[in-house]
């Protein structure tokens, strides 16, 4: 007969904190996988009281979310644990920033408030920066007029599948360029859908209208993420969290 | 003097590699100093992939042991893979570290560490990226001392041309004296230059430096003399040993890489040495004798590990783990310590013996039990007698269907064949072994539900080792025999579906005994190999045997040698070998005595339980023996995983059972 684990099943979840964190620097080359690793080994150091999984082999509950691509930089990484034990969300962050290599700092930390629905729901749209170095602003701006005109605007996407054809006009809800000679900036407001567009799905949609090749390698950095409002902007996926937390102030917790 | 970062360079690089990650360092627990505040510069390299060299124990040690000094720095360097190495070269970035991304051109010393003989294509590479020339006298004042340690540097000779030093034994201490020596060089305004900094190095024990040696040779290829063309430089070299490793509790803060590396776990060396005699075995001959870290001493290692490190699972290193004198204790007590956070404790692959079931029982006692290995090595009773590693047929089987009764359902099971005296029948043995273990298997679990994995390579003589005169089987041979095996195993697939076969065919291990017991002829040869474009060569997918093979023809045959010459021919008593003047403590005499018992099927026994049986070891190095047990044991401690820091809980929060089970200590 197949063992089971001795003794009691693993406590349950009984808090669950919403993290944002970055990903800065030299370690925008980690995968999701590679900060998947090092966030489970920085909640160990950090002691931080993980709810597991039943089985011989348990897994701390994490859920991640919407991993930005390697290379991509990130401002706005979210990532949910589930705790055995109530912390105060506050220390959590400051523990688990200081165990986390630099480079991947933990912003916010909030307590998930119930009835607010799942945070992943709450990320439906990215704002990208992309650096163009030996670009020009009015070039870039040329091409994103173009992109913007496009009714649909196909490129090809390495899955791994193969290639795949995606229509990378479609997710684009917003763009615009800035920036100064030789330095463009393109900041772009892109829909989570499936497949992803990323950034280099966006920048393949400006070669495609208007044969736009960057010299050097882009360099994209994640500003925010979270909910599409009406004008086209990305909310604080965090705010709903926020608000029933501050109306519970003064409440007792249930424990 | 200060050296530029050459990550501004790399960096647009790196948006077009496969992995980039392993590149840009920045792992848990990497050491950077300023490089003006410190005498010496240590570059110290693993000459394969990122993933396979950086959990290594040697590179993370000596990385520590050169940092703690305050006149000394270290930076880690890998081998860097084909496609960042081209778009270096068409861009002039230069082979670098890891911590500050310095050009391993400008280091004082480049230490590279062989634990297998294939990497060593990868040091030229290495060289080559780096701008640093790749034969040693070609080198001057502005280059680093290239340094080869590592077990494969008991026999240097093959990579004589590209090394100024290699270093045997244990490194711990004389990565300190030749800091010191080369300090002192620099302090005196190096006198005498580049050849003066390599006498004085040569001067140091357990440093050899090979281009002061001559080589010649006889008319039938065999050496003829290997003197030294120096009078101030050593006859003979003799390996380093560490005795009280308790001493030496490294690494204290084990590397974490963001990266995926090959040992997801951190891993503590529970002793060194081995005196168990498997004549097969190079590690347990050149590191001789036996020293046990203490029980406490390993307990404290283990914490501290977890500790700095957040790793989930520790594994308990040596040569052969089962035989600390304090396993059974150490198991318990650790089991104990971690018993409820989710730590796993592991030992790696043990010899077949039913108490190593009941250690691993121990040691999973709170978590999966997946996969037990052991390692027979040999097919048959007899061949086993042959290697000295007996156990016979039935306690191989009892002990196997032990671990299935005990709840694990796969087994793995290491071989060897092309064993010296080896016939098919010894290697269809192996078949008949597992069909056994299965049938018995399914029986004492009382289900199908089970697994045996018989996992078989080439075996490969190495030097300082009663083998290192025997016959290498040929690739066909080998290949043969696996084929044979193959067919063993897959003859009744009502059985045959539970038995994996993992083998590797024979050409690699005939390069491998190539560069093992090769001479410095041999250099030649790697060096063509290298210009024509091998690297990478432990990668079956980079590693190309007709490469090899051509450059060993044309580059062997003008010394009126071949592959054959190196690999298939047995040595005789009195031939001396390429690595003679290299001193690994073992007795000559000793060993050919041990061949020969070897050839008769006579054992010998451990001299940790029996008379001393004479190796030589402990006389001519004035070692001894050091094990326990000691009669401590491991306190109970607050430990990882055990429950929230105080600083962390939430005060509003306090019920008694998590409160108990908090950290006694605060931070």
């Amino acid at each position: 007969m197949a063992r089971q684990p001795d003794g009691p099943p693993p406590p349950p979840t009984v808090q669950k904190l919403r993290l944002r964190y970055t990903k800065r620097g030299p370690l925008r080359f980690a995968s999701h996988r590679d900060l998947a690793r090092a966030l489970e080994r920085a909640l160990r150091r950090a002691q931080v009281p993980m709810a597991f999984s039943a089985g011989f082999s348990p897994h701390p509950k994490i859920s991640y979310m919407g991993a930005a691509p390697t290379g991509a930089a990130s401002e706005a990484e979210y990532v949910e644990i589930g705790l055995a034990a109530r912390c105060d969300p506050e220390a959590v962050r400051v523990a688990l920033d200081a165990s986390l290599p630099p480079g991947i700092d933990v912003l916010e930390c909030v307590e998930a408030a119930e009835g607010t629905g799942g945070l992943a729901e709450r990320l439906d749209g990215t704002r990208w920066r992309i650096d163009l170095a030996g670009v020009d602003p009015d070039e870039l701006g040329r091409a994103v007029e173009a992109l913007l005109a496009a009714e649909v605007v196909t490129v090809s996407k390495r899955t791994k599948n193969g290639p795949r054809d995606i229509d990378a006009r479609a997710a684009v809800v917003s763009a615009a360029a800035s920036g100064e000679t030789g330095r463009a900036i393109l900041h772009v407001v892109v829909r989570q859908v499936t497949p992803t567009v990323r950034p280099d799905d966006v920048l393949a949609a400006l070669a495609a209208v208007a044969d736009l090749h960057p010299p050097l390698p882009p360099r994209a950095v994640r500003e925010a993420q979270g909910r599409l409002d009406d004008s086209g902007e990305v909310a604080d996926p965090l705010g709903p969290d926020r608000e029933a937390g501050s109306r519970c102030q003064g409440e007792p917790q249930p424990v | 003097m200060t050296v530029e970062s050459l990550y501004p360079r790399l960096e647009p690089l790196l948006a077009q590699v496969q992995k980039p990650i392993q590149y840009v360092g920045g792992e848990l627990n990497a050491q950077t100093k300023p490089w003006d505040a410190v005498a010496v510069h240590w570059a110290l390299m693993y000459p394969d992939a990122y993933e396979v060299g950086l959990p290594n124990q040697g590179l993370m040690i000596l990385y520590e042991v050169l940092n703690e000094r305050t006149d000394a720095l270290a930076e880690r360097t890998y081998a860097v893979w084909p496609d960042l190495a081209g778009l270096m070269r068409a861009n002039g970035v230069g082979q670098f570290t890891l911590e500050n991304h310095r050009p391993v051109h400008d280091f004082d010393f480049l230490g590279v560490s062989f634990a297998t003989e294939l990497g060593y294509t990868n040091l030229l590479d290495a060289l080559d990226l780096a701008g640093i020339p790749l034969h040693a006298v070609d080198r001057d004042e502005r280059h680093p001392v290239v340094v080869a340690g590592g077990h494969a540097a008991f026999n240097p000779e093959p990579v004589s041309d590209f090394v100024d030093c290699a270093v045997l034994g244990d490194g711990e201490q004389v990565v300190g004296d030749m800091t010191d020596v080369h300090s002192a060089w620099t302090a005196a305004g190096r006198p005498g230059g580049r050849t003066e900094l390599l006498a004085r190095l040569s001067r140091v024990e357990g440093v050899y430096v090979p281009q002061f040696y001559a080589v010649t040779y006889q008319a039938d290829g065999t050496i003829a003399a290997f003197v030294p063309t120096r009078d101030d430089v050593p006859t003979t070299i003799s390996k380093r040993t560490v005795m009280d490793l308790d001493e030496w509790p490294y690494p204290k803060q084990p590397l974490v890489p963001l990266a995926e590396s090959v040992h997801e776990r951190m891993s503590v060396e529970i002793f060194r040495g081995c005196t168990r005699g498997c004549r097969f075995c190079q590690a347990g001959m050149i590191t001789r004798p036996v020293r046990e870290r203490t029980i406490t001493g390993i307990g404290s290692m283990v914490d501290a590990g977890l500790k700095a490190t957040g790793y989930e699972e520790v594994g308990l290193l040596s040569l052969s783990s089962a035989d600390h004198s304090e396993i059974g204790q150490l198991a318990k007590e650790l089991a104990d310590r971690y018993e409820g956070t989710n730590t796993g404790l592991s030992l790696p692959s043990t010899r077949v013996d039913a108490f190593n079931v009941t250690l691993a029982n121990e040691l999973s006692r709170n978590g999966r039990r997946s996969g037990l290995t052991f390692a027979p090595e040999g097919g048959s009773e007899r061949i086993r007698r042959v290697i000295n590693k007996t156990v016979s047929k039935e306690d191989l089987v009892r002990t196997v269907t032990t671990a299935y009764a005990n709840g694990w359902r796969q087994v793995k099971l290491y071989f060897m064949c092309g064993l010296p005296t080896e016939t098919d029948e010894d290697v269809l043995e192996i078949a008949e072994l597992a069909v056994e273990v299965i049938r018995a298997g399914r029986e004492a679990a009382g289900n199908k539900d089970i697994r045996c994995t018989v996992s078989i390579g080439g075996f490969v003589p190495k030097p300082h080792t009663p083998f290192q005169w025997a016959s290498q089987a040929s690739a066909e041979t080998i290949d043969h025999r696996l084929r044979v095996l193959r067919d063993a195993i897959n003859a009744d697939r009502r059985i045959g579906r539970s038995i994996g076969l993992r083998y590797h065919d024979g050409k690699p291990g005939v390069i491998e005994g190539l560069l093992s017991r090769g001479d410095r002829r041999v250099g030649r040869v790697i060096e063509r190999v290298w210009r024509d474009g091998g690297h990478f060569d432990g990668w079956s997918e980079h590693f190309s045997y007709d490469r090899w093979a051509t450059a060993a023809a044309e580059e062997l045959a003008p010394f009126g040698v071949d592959l054959a010459w190196y690999t298939t021919r047995e040595r005789g008593e009195h031939e001396v070998l390429p690595w003679d003047h290299l001193e690994s403590g073992l007795d000559k005499e000793w060993l050919w005595d041990d061949w020969q018992e070897a050839l008769n099927e006579d054992e010998v026994a451990d001299c940790r339980w029996t008379p001393c049986y004479d190796c030589g070891v402990c006389p001519t190095m004035g070692t001894e023996i050091q094990i326990g047990p000691t009669g401590r044991s491991l306190i109970p401690l607050a430990v990882v995983g055990a429950g929230p820091r105080p600083d962390v809980r939430a005060q509003v929060d306090v019920d008694v059972d998590a409160a108990v089970a908090d950290p006694v200590h605060t931070h």
